[in-house]
């Protein structure tokens, strides 16, 4: 089922003429740079999903508050649906564009405001970059702890909207979890702060409710982040294993000796052997699984570490520990991880990830699943497991130049999805809902959750001019993929228990 | 008290509770444990128990995340963790003895490792909450990493029960340190606050500062060497390590004080505040314990000036002893709970005269 915007079952939107737009905004806001020719608005027709593209409305590039708080004024007024985008950089088509929408591009608000050592946070603007913020940070011995895989481009509002991840989550959380304020525009053009300067602020969690919340509820003008001192120390263990579900076991077994490394990553063998092509980072690729656990801090907690995790990996029957030898070693440990999905699109035309999250104990069953799954369509899967907290990559290889392949890969992709929610996981870890999942979200979430979500945008934003279509989908939606889904009356995966 | 509870699902109990008072437009207040009945504005409605509604549903000290009913004492947890060597890293109070986990996530307090390990919601992976439309719901999950929707257990921690009746929750669990430390440091309250941020951003194993009204009381947790390096860095009397339990469930001598309670929230990098009062320093400077009788808008513009908020803790005080919102935010909450508890059955001007 399509998951491009469709007006039968999504919704109606407002059809407004590209001119009457163009006009309203450009009398109001002369000095506002807005793309309006096709060849001009061609580069924004997608965000990184790029197999999914629509051209927008207009584009609009604002570089002052005043200038988006009018923007949305004229958008509400007019019943025009908008759409933010940051860098660009998002998985799920969460800055899909919509035909009928303006695409608000917020990239251009790109100054880091106040660091404040004393304090550790940092004040920045929403097109700030990850990366540029922990190097900004620096010089104090401090760093902003979320690191997604696109650090180097996304920007920090597109982090708060899909509340981002990366390799560290275990320990040092997600997005929400690293936010003090977050300043917004409400879709009436009023400003408004979540959070305080404070470590709480007083009245209903809003804060952590609008963090990936994927620009349903408003527009992040402002976000102030924490830094964290940089650990001392940081050493990487590298282990491998003949068996994948060996190695699912040392993953508990680590954990269950009361250790929580700063990153503890799996690959397995297609997923090895293709980093090791691009990246020769020294993984054993006859190796059926490896592990890459980084354990940070003091550096003698970090030397007792080492010494207990070892002798969990012995125990747990790794074939071969290594522990990088020096800096040079740790970071090329991490180049194969990092550039795993490069990587695996060396071997492929096209690859296609997921983002589901699964209990660590359901690893082996869903392992087993997936790959059955992927004989079934014909396909092949690497897996990419952020195993210390339970979130698969996995990657499916396919070339959309062969007919009917794309459509093989996203149908294997949603039942891989719904094999992580009959476990009791969930279809997006990191990468948020987007339109990519958007039908995925039926078979997480029944009628009423979804009612209830629709509530809640409501109170923000009750004409669904933000960003509509995106992150929670019509009952309508769902009532049409649940009558194609559920086939002979059964549900997928019957043997498996309910959660 | 209730060390022990039957294991009990009795959400259809509540359920049904719930939707006679949706049926009869009786609003209800949610109780348990009542250990926090001090906190808020004074409740009205029907009681509604969720005492017997309690047990653990699942823990895996592998996955490091319990599940537990709503009504299940803070207690049981805790000791239930204790067995598998795992903590509730936010240190939440248990001013009684008698709080429960479902209270406990309400409510939203945490006690003094927050500044360092993260807060309550911070730690809430998902709960099942009985809705203003009387159905029995499940949001979030079980895993770390969840973006699918929104953030809904996240929303209903610290929401004190306005939004909605948490019926279960899952919450992310850590192991306890191996070494836990408490140093007594011969420092003043100035000196106290200028020295907290310059340790914050070294790597130091604290877990905990505070300042009483004469010392600096600091917490090492980690590793051996870590505790023991730390320790001969930073001088100071080794002491007990029960003085947080009781800062945290405000059972130090001064709490006793007869004057109102305030607990004022504020950024830690401030300059000093000229407190009118006594008051104990806690959370590395940004929580601040203040017995005093100045008015409530003095108190509350000290705490606005330092980045901040005040609530006061004893009742009776003011009549909004949360701080007022401002007129922009105050409207998208009346938004959200028009939404969400469109009958207001739930805890009715708990938090706020018209939330």
């Amino acid at each position: 089922m399509n998951i491009l915007y469709d007006e039968r079952i999504d919704g109606k939107l407002n059809h407004v003429d590209q001119a009457e737009l163009l006009a309203s905004l450009r009398g109001a806001l002369p000095d506002l740079e807005i793309l309006h020719s096709e060849e001009d608005r061609k580069p924004y027709e997608c965000d990184g999903l790029s197999a999914y593209r629509t051209m927008p409305l207009l584009v609009a590039l604002p570089e002052k508050l005043d200038q988006v708080a009018e923007i949305l004024r004229i958008c509400r007024r007019l019943g025009v649906p908008v759409v933010a985008r940051g860098a660009g950089t998002g998985l799920s088509g969460g800055a899909l564009p919509l035909e009928q929408g303006l695409l608000l591009v917020m990239a251009r608000f790109n100054r880091i405001i106040e660091i404040n050592p004393e304090g550790r946070f940092a004040r920045v603007q929403p097109g700030v970059r990850n990366l540029a913020i922990s190097q900004a940070a620096e010089p104090f011995g401090l760093y902003y702890a979320p690191d997604p895989s696109s650090q180097i481009a996304c920007s920090i509002g597109g982090n708060v909207a899909e509340n981002a991840g990366g390799v560290h989550c275990l320990k040092y959380g997600l997005t929400v979890h690293n936010l003090l304020k977050v300043d917004i525009l409400t879709i009436d053009g009023e400003r408004i702060t979540l959070g305080s300067d404070a470590l709480d602020a007083p009245g209903f969690d809003l804060l952590a409710l609008f963090t990936g919340s994927e620009g349903l509820l408003g527009i992040v003008t402002e976000v102030t982040v924490k830094l964290l001192p940089k650990p001392q120390v940081a050493r990487v263990l590298m282990a491998s294993f003949d068996d994948v579900e060996k190695a699912g076991k040392a993953v508990a077994d680590i954990i269950s000796a009361g250790i929580i490394p700063g990153g503890l990553e799996m690959m397995d063998k297609l997923a090895i052997q293709a980093a090791e092509d691009f990246i020769h980072a020294g993984y054993p690729v006859d190796a059926e699984a490896i592990l890459l656990c980084e354990l940070d801090g003091v550096e003698n907690d970090v030397r007792e570490d080492i010494e207990r995790v070892r002798n969990v990996l012995a125990i747990a029957g790794a074939n071969d520990v290594q522990l990088a030898r020096d800096e040079a070693e740790r970071v090329k440990f991490w180049a194969g991880r990092k550039n795993a999905f490069p990587a695996v699109g060396r071997m492929s035309p096209d690859y296609y990830c997921m983002d589901g999250t699964i209990p660590r104990k359901q690893l082996p069953v869903v392992l087993k699943g997936t790959a059955e799954l992927a004989e079934q369509y014909g396909l092949r899967v690497a897996n990419v497991f952020h195993a210390g907290d339970g979130n698969m990559h996995p990657l499916i290889l396919f070339d959309a130049n062969q007919p009917g392949e794309f459509e093989r890969a996203e149908a294997l992709g949603g039942e891989i999805l719904e094999l992580c929610v009959a476990v009791g996981g969930t279809i997006t870890g990191e990468h948020g809902v987007g339109r990519e999942k958007i039908n995925q979200m039926c078979v997480q979430f029944n009628s009423d959750e979804l009612t209830y979500f629709h509530a809640i945008k409501a109170a923000f934003d009750p004409h669904g001019l933000l960003n509509p279509g995106k992150n929670v989908p019509t009952l309508h939606r769902c009532a049409e993929f649940g009558a194609m889904h559920v086939h002979h009356g059964n549900l997928p995966f019957p043997e498996l228990e309910r959660f | 008290m209730n060390a022990h509870c039957q294991d009990a699902d009795q959400s259809h109990l509540l359920l049904e509770q719930v939707q006679a008072a949706l049926t009869n437009a009786a609003p209800v207040q949610i109780t348990a444990g009542n250990s926090k009945h001090f906190f808020g504005r004074p409740a009205s409605g029907i009681p509604l128990d969720t005492r017997g509604h309690c047990g653990i549903v699942s823990y895996d000290p592998s996955e490091l995340v319990i599940t537990a009913r709503a009504g299940t004492p803070l207690a049981e947890i805790e000791s239930a963790l204790a067995a598998a060597g795992q903590i509730l890293p936010f240190e939440p109070p248990d001013f009684s003895g008698t709080a429960t986990i479902g209270g406990t996530v309400a409510a939203g307090l945490s006690g003094p490792r927050r500044p360092w390990a993260g807060s309550v919601r911070d730690y809430v992976l998902g709960c099942r909450v009985i809705t203003g439309q009387g159905k029995h719901l499940r949001f979030g999950g079980q895993v770390i990493k969840n973006v699918a929707g929104y953030d809904v257990s996240r929303l209903m921690s610290g929401s004190l029960g306005c939004l909605g009746l948490i019926t279960e929750v899952s919450l992310k669990v850590l192991p306890k340190p191996r070494t836990i430390l408490t140093l007594r440091l011969d420092i003043g309250r100035l000196e106290a606050l200028r020295v907290f941020p310059e340790w914050g951003r070294q790597p130091l194993p604290i877990t905990a500062a505070a300042h009483d009204e004469n010392t600096v009381l600091l917490r090492l947790e980690g590793g051996e060497g870590s505790v023991r390096d730390a320790r001969q860095k930073l001088g100071g009397q080794e002491t007990s390590s029960d003085f947080w339990a009781a800062l945290r469930d405000h059972r130090l001598p001064f709490f006793a004080d007869p004057r109102p309670l305030w607990r004022l929230s504020v950024s830690s990098h401030r300059s000093p505040l000229n407190l009118p009062g006594a008051s104990i320093v806690d959370w590395g400077g940004a929580q601040i314990w203040l017995k005093s009788s100045a008015p409530a808008d003095e108190i509350r513009q000290l705490a606005r000036t330092a980045g901040g908020h005040a609530s006061c803790f004893t009742p009776g005080i003011d009549d909004s002893p949360l701080m007022p919102l401002p007129a922009a935010l105050l409207r998208i909450h009346q938004q959200v709970k028009a939404q969400l508890d469109p009958r207001g059955i739930f805890n009715p001007g708990r938090m706020y005269a018209d939330i």
